[in-house]
C-alpha cells in the first residue's frame, strides 16, 4: 500500500488508500499494545500535511498562479538563490503543498498500519536462522520505541508528583535523562533474562570452519558492493558489475549459512505460509500493479496537476485495484486476542471516506455487504485488462 | 543439587563482600527459603546459583557454586539454562517476547529442543500453571499474577531441575500469591523440583517451606535448617511465629493450622480482654478526599465504576483488592493525574487534577509503587536540595523532615545505592516536606523486611495522630491489621466493603491477618495488641 502510495498525487486515491489501510487495521486489529500505534501514525501524518502547507506559505518557490495572498518579502543573499522568505502566496502552491504532504502522511499511516499488525516479535520468527542474531538485536531496539514511549508517561507523571513543570523546555530537560536511564536499566534486565534463558548458546565447530565462514561473509559482502557500484555506475566494471553481485552473494550466503550452523536453535510453531497469506500478499501486488499498469496505460488521473487548477479525476482501474486492499478485512485469519468486531470499529473509518469521495460510497457498501469471493472476481479482470 | 562451598563475593568497589564464606547445601526436592533484612544478600545469593553473578554483574567471587554437578566458575549462565530456571523480582522486566505462548517456548529454542517436545512442554506447563485461557495473550495486558505465574513457566518449560525465585509474590494479592505458591508446592511433590526462593513476606511462604536459609546480614554466618529451629531466634518472623515466642509455644507454628492447635491455654489467658479500640475519628474532622460517582475508563476498561468515598483527617484507610481492582487507579485520581470520566474527585475542596504541580504538592502527596521513580538526584543530599527548590520550601526543610523519618541516612549515597526501605523514608520524606494534609500511599510494604514495616506503621500512626488523612493502597494483609483504622475493598472497580478495618478484615478469608485466622473467632489482629491485653492482665492480677 505503501509502495502504491507513492506512486500516485491524485489526492481521492490517496484518501481511498489511506481509508482502506484504516478499514483493514479496524477489522483485524488485536487488543495488543501496539495495536494503538496508527492513531499515532494517522496524528503524525496530519502534522505532515500541516507543516509541509506552512514551509511551502513561508518559504517555498513562488509558483505563478491565482494569488491567495501575499506575505512580506525578505531579500536574501545571492548564494541563497531558490529560496525566498515571504513573497505571493498562491492557491496553486498550497494546494501541490497539501497534496505532496498527504502523499507523505498516507505512506506514514500505512506504516502505522503494518505496526498495528504484526508485531516485532513475530517478524523475528519469519527469519532464517542465519540472520536471526542481527534480528534479535533490531527487534530489542524496535521494542525500544514503545517503552520509551511509556516511560516518558511514567516520569512526567512523577514529576508532577514532585510539583516540577511537566511541559516546556525545562520539562523536556528534566524527563529526557530519567527516561533514558529507565530505559538502560531495561535493556539491562532483557540482557540479563536472555543469558540466564539461553541465549547465545553454541555448537562447537572447527577454528578452521569459523575462519571459512568469516572471510567467506567479508570478502562475500566486498564484492557484492562493488558489484551494486558497478550496476549503478555504468561501464566502471566489466559485465555491468552483474557477475560481482552474483559471487558476492553466494559468498555471503554460504558464509552467513555456515556460522548460523553455530546457533543450535529450534522454531516453535513456525507461521504457516496458507491460503490466506497468499490471499493477503497478492492483494497488496494487485493494488500496486493496478497503480502501475494505469500508468503504463496513460491514465491521466494517476498524477495530480495543479496547472490548469481542476478537481481531480477518478481513475476506475486504480479505485477497483486499491479497493482490492480491503481482501484482508476478510481473508487475514481472525486474530486471536480479544478479537474487536469490524461492526463496532469499521463503521467509522468507513462513513469517513465516503464523505471524503462522492463517487465511492457504492463500491464501499457494496464490499463491505459483499463477500470477498464475489469481490475478488470482479475486481481481478479489471487489474487484468492491460 | 545446589553446593556453595566456601563462598565469598564481592562486588566491584564495595567496601566488604556481601557474601561471606558461605557453606550451603540444599538437597533434591527441597522448597529451600531464604530469608533476611533488606540488603543482607538474598538476591546475590540467587543469582550466584545460575551465575549470573558474576557473569553477569562483575564482581569476586572466590570459592565454588555447584549446581547439579556443574561448577558456575566453567558454565556461564547460558549453559546452565537447561538445570537452573531463574525468576526474577520483576517478571515483567524479564520478558523476551511477546505472547504469553511464545515467552513459554522461548528457552526451549534456545535449547535447540525438537519442535514436537517444545509444542508437548508448552501444552503441559500451560496445564500445570493454569494458563491455558491465556495462551494467545499479549504478555502486557497479563495481570501481575499472571505474569508471575507466566514467567514460572517459561523456565519450567525447559525442564530445569533447579527453580530460583526472587520475591515471586512480592507484587500479587493474597489469592494470587496463595495460587502461584500452590503451583510451586505441587512442582515440587509431583517432579521432584528443587526451589530456592527469596520472600519477605514470610507469612506467605513459611508453611510451604522444607527448609530455612538465614542470612543475618550484619557479617553474621549464615544459618541454615528446619524453619521451626531457624525462625526460633531469626531477626525476621512473620506474625505467627512472634505470637509463638509471645505464649512460649513450642515447636513455633508456621501454619495457621498448627497455631490454631495450640492456642487454647492462650485464648485463656486472653478471656474477658478485648483489643484496645482505635478512637473513633472525628465527625466533625475536615474532609481531605472525596470522590462523588466517579468513574474512570481507559479505552474499553472500567478501572473505577461510580465510587463514592470519604476520608476525613486523621483516618488511615486501606484500600485492597485483588491485583487491577482499581486501588492505583483511585489513588491517581486523588493525586489529579487525570480527571475522572464522570463524577467529581475532590481533595480539600478543589479538583486535584485542574492544580498545577507546585500548588498540588501543597495539597496531596503521592508516594508511588515503585518510589525510586520520583528520585532523580545523585545523592540524597541533592535529592532534598531540589525538592526544596521545586515546592518553594526554606531550604533544609526536607533534610529535616527526612531526619524525622529516617534518622541518619548518608547524604552523599545515591539514591540508587539505598535500599528499598531507605528508598521508600527519602520518597516520603520530600512528599511530606510541603506537608500536604493527604498522604497517598501506592504498595509501600513491597520489599520491606519487618522492622522497616514496622518503622513506617509508627511513622503513619504518628501522621494521622497529627491530623495527617493517609490512604495505603497494600496487599498487606499484616500492615493493613497494624496501622489501618478503615478498610474498603475494591472489587472490579467497585467499593464492595468499607467499615473499621477490624470488621472488613477479620471477617474476610482472604484479607485475615495471620493472628486473626489463629485466633478467629476473638477479634485480634496484631502481636501488639495481645502482647498489651497479656500485659494488663497481669497487672490486673
Amino acid at each position: 500500500m505503501a509502495g502504491a502510495a507513492s506512486r500516485t498525487t491524485n489526492p481521492i486515491l490517496l484518501l481511498l488508500i489511506a481509508g482502506v489501510v484504516v478499514y483493514v487495521v479496524a477489522a483485524r486489529r488485536t487488543s495488543a499494545p501496539w495495536s494503538r500505534s496508527i492513531v499515532v501514525f494517522l496524528r503524525l501524518g496530519v502534522i505532515v500535511i500541516v507543516l509541509r502547507v506552512l514551509l511551502v506559505i513561508v518559504f517555498g518557490i513562488r509558483l505563478p498562479g491565482h494569488v491567495l495572498f501575499t506575505l512580506p518579502h525578505i531579500p536574501l543573499p545571492a548564494w541563497a538563490a531558490g529560496v525566498s522568505i515571504g513573497g505571493p502566496v498562491t492557491a496553486e502552491a498550497i494546494i501541490l503543498a497539501a497534496v505532496q504532504g498527504l502523499r507523505l502522511a498516507v505512506v506514514l499511516v500505512c506504516f502505522g498500519a503494518a505496526n498495528s499488525l504484526a508485531s516485532p516479535y513475530r517478524l523475528l520468527r519469519c527469519l532464517p536462522a542465519m540472520l536471526y542474531e542481527a534480528g534479535v538485536a533490531i527487534t530489542v531496539s524496535l521494542s525500544f520505541a514503545p517503552e520509551l514511549v511509556m516511560a516518558i508517561g511514567d516520569v512526567r507523571q512523577a514529576r508532577r508528583l514532585r510539583g516540577r513543570p511537566t511541559r516546556g523546555l525545562s520539562g523536556l530537560r528534566g524527563t529526557a535523562v530519567p527516561v533514558l536511564e529507565r530505559a538502560l536499566d531495561r535493556s539491562l534486565q532483557l540482557a540479563s533474562s536472555m543469558d540466564a534463558r539461553g541465549y547465545g548458546r553454541r555448537v562447537p565447530i572447527s577454528r578452521g570452519v569459523r575462519r571459512w565462514a568469516g572471510s567467506a561473509t567479508a570478502v562475500g559482502i566486498l564484492t557484492l558492493l562493488a558489484g551494486i557500484y558497478g550496476v549503478l555506475v555504468a561501464g566502471s566494471l566489466p559485465g555491468g558489475g552483474i557477475p560481482f553481485v552474483a559471487v558476492g552473494a553466494v559468498l555471503l550466503g554460504a558464509g552467513l549459512a555456515t556460522s548460523g550452523r553455530r546457533t543450535n536453535r529450534t522454531r516453535y510453531r513456525p507461521d504457516l505460509w496458507r491460503l490466506s497469506e497468499w490471499m493477503v500478499s497478492a492483494s497488496g501486488a494487485v493494488v500496486v500493479g493496478s497503480l502501475v499498469a494505469a500508468a503504463l496505460v496513460g491514465d491521466p488521473g494517476i498524477e495530480f496537476s495543479v496547472y490548469p487548477l481542476a478537481s481531480p479525476t477518478l481513475p476506475l482501474l486504480a479505485v477497483v485495484g486499491i479497493l482490492v486492499g480491503l481482501v484482508p478485512a476478510w481473508a487475514a485469519p481472525e486474530p486471536t486476542t480479544g478479537v474487536i468486531l469490524p461492526n463496532d470499529l469499521g463503521q467509522g473509518p468507513v462513513a469517513e471516506s465516503e464523505a471524503g469521495m462522492p463517487p465511492v460510497p457504492h463500491q464501499v457498501a457494496h464490499g463491505h455487504d459483499g463477500a470477498p469471493e464475489t469481490l475478488v472476481p470482479v475486481v481481478l479482470p479489471g487489474g487484468a485488462v492491460p | 543439587m545446589i553446593r556453595f562451598s566456601d563462598v565469598t563475593f564481592t562486588y566491584d568497589g564495595a567496601g566488604r563482600p556481601t557474601l561471606d564464606r558461605v557453606d550451603l547445601t540444599v538437597g533434591e526436592g527441597e522448597l529451600c527459603v531464604v530469608v533476611g533484612p533488606t540488603g543482607s544478600g538474598k538476591t546475590t545469593l540467587l543469582r550466584a546459583v545460575n551465575g549470573l553473578v558474576p557473569h553477569f554483574t562483575g564482581g569476586r567471587l572466590v570459592g565454588e557454586v555447584l549446581v547439579d554437578g556443574r561448577s558456575t566458575r566453567d558454565f556461564p549462565p547460558r549453559e546452565l539454562a537447561d538445570v537452573v530456571g531463574m525468576v526474577g523480582q520483576n517478571p515483567a522486566a524479564s520478558f523476551v517476547t511477546d505472547v504469553v505462548e511464545d515467552e513459554l517456548a522461548y528457552t526451549m529454542e534456545n535449547l535447540g529442543l525438537a519442535p514436537d517436545v517444545m509444542r508437548r512442554r508448552v501444552e503441559d506447563a500451560l496445564d500445570l500453571l493454569s494458563l491455558h485461557e491465556l495462551r494467545n495473550r499479549p504478555l502486557a495486558i497479563l495481570s501481575g499474577g499472571q505474569q508471575q505465574r507466566v514467567a514460572i513457566g517459561a523456565v519450567l518449560t525447559a525442564s530445569p531441575r533447579v527453580l530460583v525465585l526472587d520475591e515471586p509474590t512480592s507484587a500479587l494479592d493474597p489469592a494470587a500469591a496463595e495460587e502461584v505458591l500452590s503451583s510451586l508446592t505441587r512442582l515440587v511433590h509431583d517432579l521432584g523440583l528443587t526451589v530456592l526462593l527469596a520472600e519477605h513476606r514470610l507469612e506467605r511462604v513459611l508453611h510451604f517451606a522444607d527448609s530455612v536459609v538465614l542470612i543475618p546480614g550484619d557479617g553474621r554466618t549464615l544459618v541454615v535448617g528446619p524453619a521451626a529451629e531457624v525462625m526460633r531466634d531469626s531477626p525476621v518472623a512473620p506474625p505467627l511465629v512472634d505470637l509463638g515466642r509471645l505464649a512460649g509455644w513450642s515447636p513455633l507454628p508456621l501454619s495457621v493450622r498448627d497455631a490454631r492447635r495450640q492456642t487454647g491455654p492462650l485464648r485463656l489467658r486472653l478471656e474477658g480482654a478485648v483489643p484496645s479500640q482505635t478512637p473513633p475519628v472525628d465527625p466533625e474532622a475536615p474532609v481531605e478526599a472525596r470522590l462523588s460517582k466517579a468513574s474512570v475508563h481507559y479505552d474499553r476498561v472500567v478501572a473505577l465504576d461510580v465510587v463514592s468515598l470519604e476520608v476525613r483527617a486523621g483516618e488511615v484507610v486501606a484500600i485492597m483488592g485483588r491485583n487491577g481492582s482499581g486501588k492505583s487507579t483511585l489513588l491517581s485520581q486523588l493525586a489529579g493525574v487525570r480527571p475522572p470520566t464522570s463524577g467529581t474527585v475532590a481533595v480539600g475542596g478543589v479538583d486535584p487534577s485542574s492544580l498545577a504541580p507546585q500548588a498540588l504538592v501543597a495539597r496531596v502527596g503521592l508516594v508511588p509503587q515503585d518510589a525510586g521513580i520520583i528520585l532523580y538526584s545523585n545523592s540524597v543530599g541533592s535529592e532534598c536540595a531540589a525538592a526544596d527548590r521545586d515546592t518553594g520550601l526554606r531550604p533544609g526543610t526536607t533534610a529535616a523532615v527526612l531526619e524525622r523519618v529516617l534518622p541518619g541516612l548518608p547524604i552523599d549515597r545515591h539514591p540508587r545505592d539505598l535500599s528499598e526501605g531507605q528508598r521508600l523514608a527519602l520518597a516520603l520524606a520530600i512528599v511530606l516536606a510541603p506537608a500536604p494534609p493527604l498522604l497517598l500511599l501506592d504498595e509501600p510494604t513491597r520489599g520491606l523486611d519487618y522492622s522497616g514495616k514496622a518503622r513506617l506503621v509508627r511513622l503513619l500512626a504518628g501522621l494521622a495522630a497529627s491530623g495527617h488523612a493517609v490512604l495505603i493502597a497494600t496487599h498487606d494483609v499484616e500492615l493493613v491489621a497494624q496501622v489501618a483504622t478503615r478498610a474498603v475493598v475494591l472489587a472490579e472497580g467497585e467499593v464492595v466493603a468499607d467499615g473499621p478495618a477490624r470488621d472488613v478484615v477479620c471477617h474476610s478469608p482472604v484479607f485475615a491477618p495471620q493472628v486473626a485466622k489463629a485466633l478467629a473467632p476473638d477479634p485480634w489482629l496484631t502481636v501488639d495488641e495481645i502482647r498489651d491485653a497479656l500485659h494488663l492482665e497481669t497487672v490486673d492480677g
